[in-house]
């Protein structure tokens, strides 16, 4: 089974799998274990899905977070996808499941992601990581931790700096 | 000045230690050429055409006497004895070693500096006015929201890869833009409204490079209180929206351009509805105690010297001519704002030795209170100077090559590294900044031709600000030959203007004959109360070209 990193760096192991999505004309093919669907097909299919925990969805860095206002809460686990983990977009993605739509359930980065990115997606609400295959993840745990205390609010946090300094 | 408390000492040795460990797995090839490269860049470390460059933070400019003497000896241990004052407010080592990096950063931690975000695809160091808080015109000192600035985006977790590099930059004068505002991503301008509340209005999607623009005014007026989750607003829609295909079409300019002012300003206010209230909208006490952390340095109640500085004057025409060019009023009686030269014929400009670094860390303790500034401009300022020691202080600069009278005059050049050292430029600039110098040597002739910003860059991307010199020169590459051409009539104060291009680029040889030629249409066009720019604008590019191209 494949390792995922939480939180506070540990390791764990789950099943769940990333579903790609289908070419067009094709459709959706369903493993018989933990599956994360594109978040736009989830809500196309919102009935068929609705009560099966064994479902989830994923977002991709273009895609709008926005789309799945008022039903986050009936997913138990939203992937975001780092294509390149040059690519910032799936921060605020994160952030606004968050802090925007009020997502409280598992909130995973999947796709190109590394160890020196681990702290800025777990600041923006990530809880769970898949590091890319080549990566130790016995590292993460480091990585997480470089910083006692950041000078801004975000989703870990909503006592910026300047607050504590001021109390 | 900004002191470190507790938390921003623990946070600056953290990430030491991190840069520390990036770097090693880097060395050791746990991390890959592409996987450093963004982390190497957001701690201002590039690698260059004959060594690595390492970038560091000069927050809004401001140097203690203490940093300065270490920015001497770190340019002596680890460099070769110079250091390199950007256009950015911003110092250059030019051949440190990538494994010495780490401990010179410990170094740097130590007297409270950093190189954090000095480049790459992140929220880079903010700018600001040379003369902040010693000016007569200032609508309130821009250094503490600089400051808030500075702290909200230090590692701010959304925005640490964005689509492309972002700039942001403060004025706080009333009538002059020394920060150049509305060439930058975001520009803010203080203003007080009538009822004496401070705010700022908003400009964005400014920007030179490839496709210079002056920003649009996006909001009038911005309370400041809501400066930080303004920004985020601004920051937000940037990040969702902004191009990420095409690093040449990646800036926030392309992204405003493309969307419209208006549906951009739509977008972000849609944003900021949402996050206005949060937790990151400033408190007084925030504002309070950030405002106290720039307190004004302990002035002495003394009276103006216009008479004992007249008499002064009038005996030594070189006094006279440093006076009137390279010294500023000052908002406090008896006091007076003093700018160092750095553009001395033969040297680079904005390259300044340890020996240098050590002398300007010495006439800050002697005139003004230990602090200094680093302009845009490449120049460095002493801001609170007793008038009643400008000439003592004029003496003693004058043999260290910092008296120059030349401030904001031709030869007054702002000039990237260019192609001597910068991996990315198409040609070399300081040869020409030198030719030019030479040519122009007189410094009667200079004061006639009066106030010229020329401002050269090696490449398109634009680090030595050519689009808003009155002259400005790119170099360009043709079949592997090195040209400069020429633009007109740019502008990087209150009317801000892109410069236009004259035409067909020269040949390096004949670059001080074209300024030449450029500055005589000036002197035969113009009226008696004129400057460049004004005869410029009333005459247009064509007697400019007729001349040059006869």
């Amino acid at each position: 089974m494949p390792e995922v990193i939480t939180n506070d760096g540990s390791i764990i192991k789950d099943d769940w799998v990333v579903v790609e999505r289908p070419a067009d004309g094709e459709s959706l093919d369903l493993p018989d274990q933990p599956a994360l669907i594109p978040a736009d097909l989830w809500l196309a299919g919102k009935e068929h899905f609705e009560g099966r925990k064994d479902i989830g969805a994923w977002f991709d860095s273009h895609q709008e977070p926005e789309i799945l206002e008022g039903l986050v809460n009936q997913l138990g686990v939203i992937a975001v996808n780092f294509h390149k983990f040059s690519d910032g977009r799936g921060y605020s993605i994160a952030r606004l499941l968050r802090e925007r739509l009020g997502y409280k359930n598992e909130l995973r980065a999947i796709g190109d992601v590394l160890l020196d990115q681990l702290q800025f997606m777990k600041r923006c609400g990530f809880d769970r990581f898949v590091l890319r295959a080549d990566k130790n993840a016995e590292e993460a745990a480091r990585c997480l931790n470089f910083f006692s205390q950041s000078y801004q609010a975000a989703t870990d946090t909503d006592v910026p700096l300047f607050r504590r300094r001021a109390s | 000045m900004y002191v470190y408390d507790k938390h921003d000492r623990q946070i600056a040795t953290e990430r030491v230690e991190q840069f520390r460990d990036q770097t090693k797995r880097a060395l050791a090839g746990d991390l890959s050429q592409d996987e450093f490269l963004p982390l190497r860049l957001q701690n201002g470390l590039y690698v260059q055409r004959l060594a690595p460059m390492l970038r560091i933070a000069v927050p809004y400019g401001m140097l203690r006497s203490t940093q300065l003497r270490r920015l001497a000896r770190i340019s002596r241990d680890y460099d070769k004895g110079y250091a390199h004052f950007t256009t950015r407010q911003n110092v250059q080592l030019n051949w440190p070693a990538i494994e010495d990096v780490p401990d010179i950063l410990a170094e740097l931690a130590d007297v409270e500096m950093h190189a954090n975000q000095t480049s790459g695809n992140c929220i880079r160091n903010t700018t600001t006015d040379q003369f902040s808080g010693a000016q007569a015109d200032e609508i309130a000192d821009p250094r503490p929201y600089c400051e808030l600035i500075r702290q909200w985006s230090t590692f701010h977790p959304e925005f640490a890869f964005l689509p492309r590099k972002f700039k942001v930059a403060v004025n706080a004068s009333e009538h002059s833009d020394r920060a150049a505002i509305q060439v930058h991503d975001i520009g803010l301008q203080l203003i007080r409204k009538d009822d004496g509340e401070l705010g700022f209005r908003v400009y964005v999607g400014g920007g030179l490079g490839r496709t210079p623009m002056v920003g649009p005014v996006i909001r009038d007026y911005l309370p400041e209180k809501d400066l930080l989750t303004y920004l985020e607003a601004i920051l937000r829609v940037y990040n969702r929206y902004g191009r990420r295909d095409n690093k040449y079409k990646a800036r926030i300019k392309i992204l405003v351009k493309a969307l419209t002012p208006e549906s951009f300003t739509e977008k972000v206010e849609a944003e900021w509805a949402h996050i206005k209230d949060s937790p990151t909208q400033l408190t007084r006490e925030a504002i309070e105690k950030f405002q106290t952390y720039f307190s004004e340095p302990a002035y002495e109640q003394v009276p103006d010297e216009k008479e004992s500085l007249a008499a002064k004057r009038f005996e030594d025409r070189a006094f006279d001519q440093w006076i009137a060019h390279n010294v500023d009023t000052h908002k406090k009686p008896g006091y007076a704002i003093v700018s160092l030269t750095m553009k001395k014929t033969g040297i680079p400009p904005g390259d300044v030795s340890d020996r240098q670094l050590e002398q300007i860390a010495d006439l800050a303790d002697e005139y003004s209170f230990g602090e200094a500034r680093v302009t845009h401009q490449q120049n460095a300022v002493l801001a609170d100077v007793r008038q009643d020691r400008l000439y003592q202080l004029w003496q003693a600069t004058t043999p260290m090559g910092f008296a120059t009278a030349n401030l904001n005059k031709l030869t007054d050049v702002i000039c990237c590294p260019g192609g001597d050292y910068c991996a990315l430029a198409n040609a070399k600039t300081i040869p020409v900044a030198d030719a030019i110098q030479r040519k122009f040597d007189d410094l009667d002739y200079l004061y006639d031709i009066g106030e010229l910003d020329l401002n050269i860059s090696g490449c398109m991307n634009a680090c030595g600000h050519h689009h808003v010199g009155h002259i400005g020169v790119l170099g360009v590459d043709k079949k592997g030959q090195e040209f400069y051409q020429i633009s007109l009539g740019g502008s990087s104060n209150h009317n801000a203007a892109i410069g236009k291009i004259l035409g067909p680029s020269f040949a390096r040889d004949s670059m001080p004959d074209v300024i030449k030629s450029i500055i005589d249409v000036y002197v035969d066009n113009r009226t008696q109360e004129e400057a460049f720019l004004d005869t410029y604008c009333r005459i247009g590019i064509t007697p400019f070209k007729e001349r040059v191209y006869a």
